[in-house]
C-alpha cells in the first residue's frame, strides 16, 4: 500500500475561485443528470408547455372574436407573449417549498448540513446546470409554437442583453422566496397549505396567468410592490414590451432589490430554523 | 494536549407530539396539542484524547446517534458543552466541517444516479480540495477498499455493502482528523465487515486520526477499540477499558474444559452452562476461578482447559440489566 498524505495536510484553494469550482462543478454534473433521463426531461417540459398554450389559445380566440385585439395585444403579441413565457418560466424553475418539506421530514438536510457550504449554493447550482439542457430541449418547442401561433416580435439587442440578466434574476428571486417558504418546515412539517396560497399570488400578481396590462389599475400596482411581476412579466416585457431603457435597468434593479431581500429573509429565517432541525431518520 | 473531543453536560431534549390513535384524539389534537419530553442525551461527559479510537455502545434509542449528531454539528444541543478539535460543533464552522466526518450505514450521500466519480468530484470542489491532492488520495482510498470496478456503475445499482464502501470513499476525500462511524457495518456480510474494518484501523493509524464508532457488532468493537462507552436512556453507564468492563461487571468467568475419560458430571465444580461431546463449559464465580480450576486439574484426567472472560455480548446484556457500574 502506498502512503496517501497525512490527515490535514491538504491545502485549501481560496474561498471565491473554489466557490466558482463547486458552481462549475455541479452545475456540470446536473447537465449529465439531466441529459441522461432526457426522456423523461422532455416529457416534463411537453406537460409544462400545455399551461402556455391552452392560455395562448384562450386570448388568442378573444382577441380575435373582439376585433383582433384584448386590452389593447393582438393575437400575435399574446402568441410572442406566451412563447417568452415558457422560456420565462423554463429558466425559473427552482427548488420547491415540497423538496425543502422532504429534505427537512425525512432528515436528508443531514448530508448537506455536514459540508462546509451552505446546502442553498447546492440548489442554487444544481437548478442552473439544469437549465442549459433545458433550454435546448425548448428550442425545437419554441420553433413549432412559432410556426403554429404567428407571434409579433420586435426585438432590440439591448433588450435581449436585459432578458438574458433578467431570467436569472427572476430565477434567484423565485429561489431564495421558495426556500425561505420550504424553511417553514421546520416549525409545521407541512408547507403545502402556504405554497399553495404563494402559487396563487404568484398567477394572479406575475402575469403568469393574465398579462399584467390586462388587470386593473390597483392590481398592477399591488404587483409592481410586490416580488412576483420580477420573476415573470418583466423577463417577458423586455422581449416583447416597449419599454425604455431606464425602465429596463429600473427593471434589473427591482430584481437586485428582491434578490437583496429574499437573501435577508432567508438568512434570517435560517439561523432561528437550524436550530431545530431534529435529524430525524438520518 | 487538548483532547479532540469534549463533552460537558451535554444534554438533548425533544419535544415530541404525542397523541392516542382515532379520530376523537386527532379532534381533540387541533384544540390542544400534547406533547412528550424525551431526554434522547442526559448529561453525558467524556473526553477523547486525539489519535484515540472509542467504541459508543448501547441498544436502540440509548442516544448514540443524537450523540454523535450533536458532535459533528447537525443537532443544536438542549445543554452542556461540546468541543470538538477545538470547535463548537453546532456553529457549524467551515473550518471544523472540514476536518470531520460522520459516516452513517443506514445514508447515502452519494448522487443516486450518477457514478460514484462523479460524486467524489462534486466533494473535492465541496471541500476545496486541490486537484493534485485529490486524485492520489481518491485513488488510494479507491484500491484500500477494492472498489475500482464499482465506482464507475449508478450508485443505484450497487448493494448495500458495494455503497457502503464508496460512501467510505467519499467521506474520507478531504482526510478528516475526527470520524464519527454510526454503525458503518450494519446489513454488511462478514466479509465486507472485516475490510471495513481493517480499512477504519488502517486509516486510524495511518493518519493519526481520532475515531468514535457505533456499532452493534461486537467484533467491530473488540477488533478495534480498546476503550469503550457505554450508554442507556441518554445516560453514560460505563467509560473504560474493554477489558475492564468484563471485569467490573461480570462477576463470573468461563472454564471450557476437556476431560480424558469423556465428560462426567461436573457440576460440582460450577454451573455447566455448555455440552459438545467431551467438552464442557462451566461458569464459575470470579473469585472462584483459580481454585476451581485447581481442583479441576488435581482431580479430573484434563486434556485440555481454558479460562475466559464472558462474551462481550453477554457483558453488555449485563450492563444495560443492571443499568448502572
Amino acid at each position: 500500500m502506498s502512503a496517501i498524505p497525512a490527515t490535514g495536510s491538504l491545502r485549501r484553494e481560496g474561498r471565491a475561485r473554489s466557490l466558482v469550482d463547486f458552481y462549475v462543478t455541479t452545475m456540470r454534473l446536473a447537465v449529465v443528470e439531466q441529459f441522461q433521463y432526457r426522456a423523461a426531461t422532455y416529457m416534463y417540459l411537453l406537460g409544462m408547455v400545455a399551461e402556455p398554450v391552452i392560455y395562448l389559445v384562450v386570448w388568442s380566440t378573444i382577441a380575435d372574436e373582439s376585433g383582433g385585439s384584448v386590452g389593447g395585444l393582438t393575437a400575435g403579441e399574446f402568441a410572442a407573449y406566451y412563447i417568452v413565457w415558457t422560456l420565462v418560466r423554463t429558466m425559473n424553475i427552482v427548488f420547491t417549498p415540497y423538496g425543502w418539506e422532504w429534505r427537512i421530514r425525512e432528515g436528508q438536510l443531514s448530508g448537506q448540513l455536514l459540508r462546509p457550504l451552505h446546502p442553498i449554493h447546492y440548489d442554487i447550482a444544481e437548478f442552473a446546470g439544469g437549465k442549459i439542457p433545458w433550454v435546448l430541449f425548448y428550442l425545437p418547442i419554441a420553433v413549432v409554437l412559432t410556426v403554429v401561433f404567428n407571434p409579433t416580435f420586435d426585438v432590440r439587442p439591448a433588450e435581449i442583453a436585459v432578458f438574458v440578466v433578467a431570467i436569472w434574476g427572476a430565477y434567484l428571486i423565485r429561489t431564495f422566496n421558495q426556500s425561505a417558504l420550504g424553511l417553514i418546515t421546520f416549525w409545521t412539517t407541512r408547507v403545502g397549505a402556504l405554497f399553495s396560497l404563494y402559487i396563487v399570488l404568484e398567477l394572479l400578481l406575475s402575469g403568469r396567468l393574465v398579462p399584467l396590462t390586462l388587470m386593473p389599475d390597483w392590481a398592477q400596482t399591488v404587483a409592481w410592490l410586490l416580488p412576483f411581476r420580477w420573476t415573470f412579466y418583466f423577463p417577458i416585457e423586455t422581449l416583447v414590451g416597449d419599454l425604455s431603457s431606464a425602465e429596463l435597468l429600473g427593471g434589473l434593479a427591482m430584481q437586485v432589490f428582491w434578490i437583496l431581500v429574499g437573501i435577508g429573509i432567508f438568512s434570517l429565517v435560517w439561523r432561528r430554523a437550524i436550530r431545530r432541525y431534529s435529524a430525524v431518520g438520518n | 494536549m487538548e483532547p479532540a473531543v469534549h463533552v460537558a453536560g451535554l444534554q438533548k431534549i425533544f419535544d415530541v407530539p404525542e397523541r392516542e390513535a382515532g379520530l376523537r384524539a386527532a379532534t381533540k389534537s387541533l384544540v390542544r396539542r400534547k406533547t412528550k419530553e424525551v431526554r434522547a442525551v442526559d448529561g453525558i461527559s467524556l473526553d477523547i484524547a486525539p489519535g484515540e479510537i472509542v467504541g459508543f455502545l448501547g441498544p436502540n434509542g440509548a442516544g448514540k446517534t443524537t450523540t454523535l449528531k450533536m458532535l459533528s454539528g447537525l443537532l443544536y444541543p438542549t445543554g452542556g458543552e461540546a468541543r470538538v478539535l477545538g470547535h463548537v460543533p453546532s456553529k457549524r464552522e467551515r473550518e471544523f466541517l472540514r476536518r470531520i466526518s460522520l459516516v452513517m450505514g443506514n445514508r447515502n450521500q452519494l448522487q443516486w444516479d450518477l457514478p460514484a466519480l462523479d460524486s467524489f468530484e462534486l466533494n473535492r470542489s465541496i471541500y476545496q480540495i486541490p486537484r493534485e491532492d485529490f486524485l492520489p488520495t481518491r485513488d488510494e482510498l479507491i484500491e484500500l477498499l477494492e472498489v475500482g470496478d464499482l465506482v464507475r456503475k449508478p450508485v443505484r445499482q450497487l448493494s448495500l455493502g458495494e455503497r457502503m464502501k464508496v460512501e467510505i470513499v467519499g467521506s474520507l476525500l478531504h482526510r478528516p482528523q475526527v470520524l464519527f462511524l454510526d454503525e458503518p457495518t450494519i446489513g454488511l456480510d462478514v466479509t465486507m465487515q472485516k475490510r471495513i474494518r481493517g480499512f477504519v484501523a488502517e486509516y486510524r493509524q495511518r493518519h493519526g486520526a481520532t475515531v468514535m464508532l457505533t456499532s452493534h457488532y461486537m467484533a467491530d468493537v473488540e477488533a478495534l477499540c480498546e476503550r469503550v462507552i457505554v450508554i442507556h436512556h441518554g445516560r453514560i453507564l460505563f467509560d473504560g477499558d474493554l477489558a475492564a468492563l468484563a471485569d467490573t461487571v461480570a462477576a463470573w468467568k468461563t472454564i471450557a474444559v476437556a476431560l480424558e475419560d469423556g465428560a462426567g458430571d461436573l457440576s460440582g465444580y460450577g454451573e455447566v452452562i455448555h455440552r459438545d461431546g467431551d467438552l464442557v463449559t462451566l461458569r464459575v464465580p470470579k473469585a472462584e476461578t483459580a481454585r476451581v480450576t485447581a481442583r479441576l486439574l488435581a482431580e479430573q484426567e484434563v486434556l485440555d482447559l481454558n479460562v475466559e472472560d464472558p462474551p462481550i455480548e453477554d457483558v453488555i446484556e449485563l450492563v444495560f440489566a443492571r443499568e448502572a457500574v
